[in-house]
């Protein structure tokens, strides 16, 4: 008996991911690269720049994606672990800003006008990259273990779990604010020059982390995809169908929710980590309730339990928000809202159902019926129970 | 150690539910490959039944002995399930959203059910093939690949009754499987779970009449949380309290 083969969308999937990576790799930094500046096809620098930054938001919603499209875990605080890597990387960059601050002095200048006259210890480990790259990742990690391990074994379901994460992200918005936390308070990290001899204004910099940042997409893209097509990632969706089910098949359904939960935190972290040099600047308000929310937007757009849909979400979302707000900026907030009304209550597989179902029709006109993938023929002896369907 | 027959050996087990005994000094014992119905009112205490010994709920009191000397009380509902007990649940509780061999492969009893050994496990040719034998005793041969949640109401009833297979277990616990189900699905169902009794102990619960006298061997009846008779079914349905307080009330009801 065979096993069943890699169904014919999985294939269009791959064939269309590697035709993306490969735009997104060579041929726009190409365009930013090649053209001169006043031909049309030309890419500046702010666009590369702004994609960028819409390249790392579909890392974080590639983690949402995978705890609540294929788990059925709705988590409302992934902004949380997207600012622990912001900020670990935050604090790197702010420690080397040196002596080329405003007030002149080693300590970053929000310290100086804070009264702190030595850098507090934790910022220690932040003095060298490898610090930073660690700690992007790992704090993210480790609170989402924990967190997870006291939420998940606790039997925190569904909406509980919605909004205790909900209320984790009000409350990191919290403390992140105070001046005595020591991160910047209200006006978070900013300012920052250069990473390992690298200096961020430059564009040379800049399009070397857009690729960075293309490249850690793929990684990311690759690792959930692995993950989904193996049988723990068929167990993940089991969980979300019948978890009870699950529970009398043998699993335990909460350690499959944290394990999910923590690579979901370790992207986010990813992604903090790779959005903080692009954009220069983190503050609190990026990590709050909104923009927890907000991922989970970009998901329902695009199209939750598809891997796809997560990132074409977060960049289509963003995209629009950069062109609407040009126009529109008072509106934006309630076209984001109307976007998730329509798209939960008219297309609830979101941009790549809408696509799926237009394939689907030219696949119906070619498709062989469904008994020819089949393994075999049912012995014409054995029970046929599903023969006298009413 | 004890040296009778039995598989499954249930002795006064209270499930109290703030002062509404849903099972009350329940006594029940099955045998080994015996396949055997629960019949009983509604709210007599027969899904309660089930689920104290999968371990779904926790019963107040009360030994259930497994097998020669495992008592599951305290024991969780995995646990439970890997030392052979299968549940199948009255609503169809498959996954929806996998395919028919999916379901069943998931089901499978496999040596770890930890996240990374079945982040790296992959199927055997033995596993492919146990599967594949699954599928044709449930009927489902021609739709390996149909999404679970498009199957009939009856389909997902046997695909759900493979899935417990698979788990290899001794004891299956099977509830209500034929509610809702048409006649010749019915009669499918019961030769079903014959053909499975040659291997496995079974315990039914159904309401179906018809369906009891199909596969029964010997009924029990259950009324507020006690076994208050148990036989043959001509002798449960000769039996005057039986019909006081079930089969009576049954006529009335129809």
């Amino acid at each position: 008996m065979p096993e069943p083969v890699m169904p014919k969308s999985d294939r269009r999937e791959t064939l269309v991911v590697a035709l993306a990576a490969g735009i997104l790799l060579i041929v726009l930094p190409l365009l930013n690269l090649l053209p001169a500046e006043d031909s049309w096809l030309h890419l500046s620098d702010f666009r590369l720049n702004q994609f960028g930054k819409f390249l790392c938001f579909a890392i974080l919603a590639l983690g949402l994606d995978l705890i609540w499209g294929y788990c059925g875990v709705l988590s409302l605080g992934q902004g949380v672990f997207f600012g622990f890597g912001a900020y670990c990387m935050g604090m790197y960059l702010s420690l080397q800003i040196g002596s080329e601050s405003v007030y002149g002095s080693e300590l970053p200048d929000f310290m100086v006008w804070t009264q702190v006259k030595e850098l507090p210890l934790f910022w220690y480990p932040f003095k060298s990259f490898v610090g930073g790259f660690l700690g992007a990742i790992l704090v993210p990690v480790l609170f989402a273990t924990i967190f997870g391990f006291l939420a998940f074994r606790s039997r925190i379901k569904g909406v509980y779990f919605a909004i205790i994460t909900q209320a984790l992200a009000f409350a990191a918005w919290l403390v992140f604010n105070r001046n005595e936390t020591r991160l910047g308070g209200t006006n978070g990290l900013t300012d920052f020059k250069q990473a390992l001899g690298f200096r961020l204004t430059d564009p040379a910099t800049q399009r070397g982390l857009y690729i960075l940042t293309v490249l850690a997409l793929c990684a990311a893209y690759l690792l959930c995809r692995w993950i989904v097509a193996s049988r723990a990632g068929k167990v993940l969706i089991a969980i979300r169908d019948s978890e009870q089910r699950v529970t009398f098949s043998g699993y335990t359904p909460w350690v499959y929710k944290l394990f999910v939960f923590v690579v979901a935190a370790g992207l986010a972290g990813l992604s903090g980590l790779l959005y903080v040099p692009q954009v220069g600047i983190i503050t609190p308000a990026q990590i709050g309730v909104l923009p927890s929310l907000e991922v989970v937007i970009w998901v329902a757009v695009g199209g939750r339990g598809t891997l796809i849909g997560a990132v074409l979400g977060a960049v289509a979302v963003n995209y629009g928000r950069s062109v609407l707000t040009n126009y529109f900026p008072e509106a934006w907030p309630f076209i984001l809202g109307g976007l998730f009304v329509v798209v939960v209550t008219l297309f609830p597989d979101g941009l790549v159902g809408i696509l799926r179902k237009l394939f689907a029709r030219k696949d119906e006109a070619s498709a062989p019926g469904p008994t020819e993938t089949g393994p075999a023929a049912p012995s014409p002896t054995a029970p046929r129970p599903g023969g006298a369907v009413t | 150690m004890t040296t009778d027959n039995l598989i499954l050996k249930c002795e006064n087990v209270v499930m109290d539910y703030d002062g509404f005994k849903a099972l009350n000094n329940c006594n029940f014992s099955v045998q080994y490959n015996e396949l055997r119905v629960v019949i009983g009112p509604n709210g007599a205490g027969k899904t309660t039944l089930l689920d104290v010994i999968c371990g779904k709920t926790h019963p107040t009191s009360g030994t259930i002995r497994f097998g020669k000397n495992t008592n599951l009380v305290g024991k969780n509902a995995e646990d439970i399930t890997k030392l052979g007990v299968g549940r199948k649940f009255q609503a169809p509780s498959i996954y929806g959203n996998l395919s028919v061999w999916q379901n069943l492969d998931l089901s499978l009893k496999r040596a770890s059910k930890g996240v990374f050994p079945t982040l790296m496990g992959r199927s055997t040719p033995a596993e492919r093939e146990r599967i594949g034998e699954t599928l044709e005793t449930i009927g489902l041969s021609a739709d390996v690949h149909t999404r679970a949640g498009s199957l009939s109401h009856g389909q997902k009833q046997w695909l759900e009754i493979g899935m417990v297979i698979l788990q290899d277990p001794s004891l299956l616990l099977v509830d209500e499987p034929v509610a809702g189900m048409s006649d010749t699905e019915t009669e499918q169902t019961g030769r079903l779970l014959q053909s499975l009794a040659e291997k496995h102990a079974i315990v039914v619960i159904e309401h179906d009449m018809d369906f009891v006298r199909q596969i029964a061997r010997i009924v029990t009846v259950l009324a507020e949380g006690t076994v208050i008779c148990e036989g043959t079914v001509e002798q449960v349905q000769a039996d005057n309290h039986v019909r006081e307080i079930y089969l009576g009330r049954a006529k009335v009801a129809h």
